[in-house]
């Protein structure tokens, strides 16, 4: 088993958080992980990405070149990462922040509206959950509870409530599941 | 499972300097190594220790020239540009026998290159690159659990033989997130023996003088060779490395760091398509483990070095190999990305005698 992902967009829409965080359960779950983030000249409101590895063998590089998963949060990302996703791969986009359609037709294409979900939930700041929680339930990698049991352990100074709104926005990002 | 952390390679080669016992960090930020000194200026002082950021590179190696020289267990890191900076540092703390550890996250160069991750520092840190006759124990990583690992092998050495240490990482493994456990109890610092040489308060004994230099005729002469008698023994005692699928190997890649993971990578995907292909992974840079080299090269014919330098690693196998077999290079200089599947290529068209482009000799 191996799948490589590449999570990208803006600085703070969390995809440091969210690559961070699936290393975490995928290692909880007894794989072997990696996590990379692009250290570039960053700046705030600039665009972030970060490459994670989950897989049954040893990761041989941590920086994922032709990702197995791409989930693009916002529209640069997505005309960056969507030539790289192999073929057969999937491409999560964030339908609310993105307008353009992905071009590929050798791909999985899962159109979640982010940033719409978290809102109702009341805080916006959980859209990277579910983009995950769509990532985890579609492509099977990782359960949802994996990623719900690496929150405390990746955030210990989160307050339960918060903790509980994040695995509330997994759980309902899951419901995005692409067939 | 319950043991292991999910940490950042430059927190832990921190963590493990720290638990290997070291209490005193001087360093000054550069990309990619800054968490090294962001993780000690707060967790140094929850063990008693002290964090100095210093006004530069060149301050902080003196300042961990000063701390060593009382006996304290101390390190300094830097990347690439500052690591050339701290040269006449480490050239000083070498000569004044001093145990101490040094981190350099190589990133591109030469001069201020980029931020990206890189080998190209590896003459340098293997050859010294200060003045004078010296050597530095260098170890290199290939991944966040040897980050964490490491730096106790170094300060034991380094002790044991009175010599500056390095490890050898690049901005990949600094940068990069995995799964670390460490195996070896932490330091208690209380427990450990001041050293018969180290300064503090002379308490009625004789005096003790740490210094690098001697003008008396002669003296020098006898300074240097006592210490390249330990250096010797370094070499004796002191080597490390790993191999993997060498038993029936026809080509043996050597690599260090991030190289050798690309490496293992490739030699997989060349296995299937029947290259009969290994790993042979230098773990101490200096000593470079040349005596296993040469042995293996009575079996193995053809080696092929891949770095992410312009044919440095390459030097040192030829030298070990002396001509006893075929040796290749494959090089990828200026901080961009070895990928398996090139590497795999190379050894395909070594194995198919078609790689001339790649032979280290032309």
């Amino acid at each position: 088993m191996y799948q490589g992902i590449r999570i990208s967009g803006f600085g703070g829409q969390g995809v440091i958080s969210a690559g961070v965080l699936l290393a975490q359960a995928g290692m909880m779950e007894g794989r072997e992980v990696s996590f990379f983030p692009a250290y570039g000249a960053e700046m705030r409101g600039g665009t972030a990405n970060c490459s994670v590895v989950v897989a049954s063998d040893e990761v041989s590089t941590p920086i994922v070149s032709d990702p197995d998963t791409a989930i693009v949060l916002n529209e640069p990302s997505l005309a960056k990462f969507e030539p790289m996703v192999k073929p057969g791969g999937l491409l999560i986009v964030n339908s609310s922040l993105i307008n353009t359609k992905a071009k590929r037709t050798d791909i999985k294409v899962l159109y979640v509206p982010c940033n719409e979900v978290a809102g109702e939930l009341g805080n916006a700041k959980v859209m990277n959950m579910v983009a995950l929680g769509a990532f985890a339930a579609t492509t099977g990698a990782m359960s949802v509870d994996a990623i719900a049991g690496a929150l405390p352990k990746v955030y210990k100074k989160l307050k339960p409530e918060v903790i509980d709104l994040n695995i509330k926005a997994l759980r309902r990002g899951a419901q995005f599941k692409a067939g | 499972m319950a043991d292991k952390k999910l940490m950042k390679g430059n927190e832990a080669l921190a963590e493990g300097a720290l638990r290997a016992g070291c209490r005193f960090f001087a360093g000054y930020p550069i990309t990619p190594q800054n968490e090294v000194p962001e993780y000690m200026s707060w967790r140094l002082p929850q063990v008693g220790g002290a964090f100095v950021q210093a006004e530069s590179e060149v301050s902080a190696i003196n300042m961990i020239y000063g701390a060593a020289a009382t006996g304290v267990r101390c390190m300094t890191s830097s990347s690439s540009p500052g690591i050339s900076l701290k040269q006449e540092g480490i050239s000083y703390c070498a000569g004044a026998d001093l145990p101490l550890l040094i981190g350099n996250v190589m990133r591109g160069g030469p001069g201020l290159g980029n931020i990206a991750g890189a080998q190209g520092d590896y003459w340098q840190a293997t050859r010294g690159g200060g003045h004078g006759d010296y050597r530095v124990f260098v170890m290199a990583p290939n991944g966040v659990n040897e980050m964490a690992n490491f730096p106790n092998k170094c300060f034991e050495v380094a002790y044991k033989y009175r010599i500056p240490s390095m490890i050898l990482a690049d901005g990949i493994i600094g940068q990069m997130m995995e799964p670390v456990e460490f195996n070896t109890p932490e330091v208690d610092t209380k427990s450990l023996k001041e050293p018969d040489w180290a300064l503090g308060i002379s308490k009625g004994r004789g005096k003790r003088i740490v210094k690098s230099y001697d003008l008396r005729e002669g003296y020098l002469e006898k300074m240097v060779l006592a210490r390249v008698e330990r250096y010797k023994q370094i070499e004796q005692n002191e080597v490390l490395y790993e191999e993997r699928q060498l038993e029936d190997a026809d080509i043996a890649i050597v690599a260090y760091g991030t190289s050798a993971r690309v490496a293992s990578a490739a030699i997989k995907i060349a296995r299937e398509k029947g290259v009969r292909a290994g790993l042979f992974r230098p773990i101490t840079l200096w000593p470079f483990p040349k005596v296993r080299l040469a042995e293996l090269s009575k079996r193995v014919k053809k080696f092929v070095a891949v770095e992410m330098s312009l044919g440095q690693l390459v030097e040192d196998v030829q030298l070990s190999i002396n001509g006893k077999a075929e040796v290749y290079l494959h090089a990828k200089p200026g901080a961009s990305v070895i990928t398996a599947e090139e590497v795999a290529k190379t050894l395909e068209k070594i194995a198919k005698k078609e790689a001339k482009e790649y032979a280290a000799v032309k």
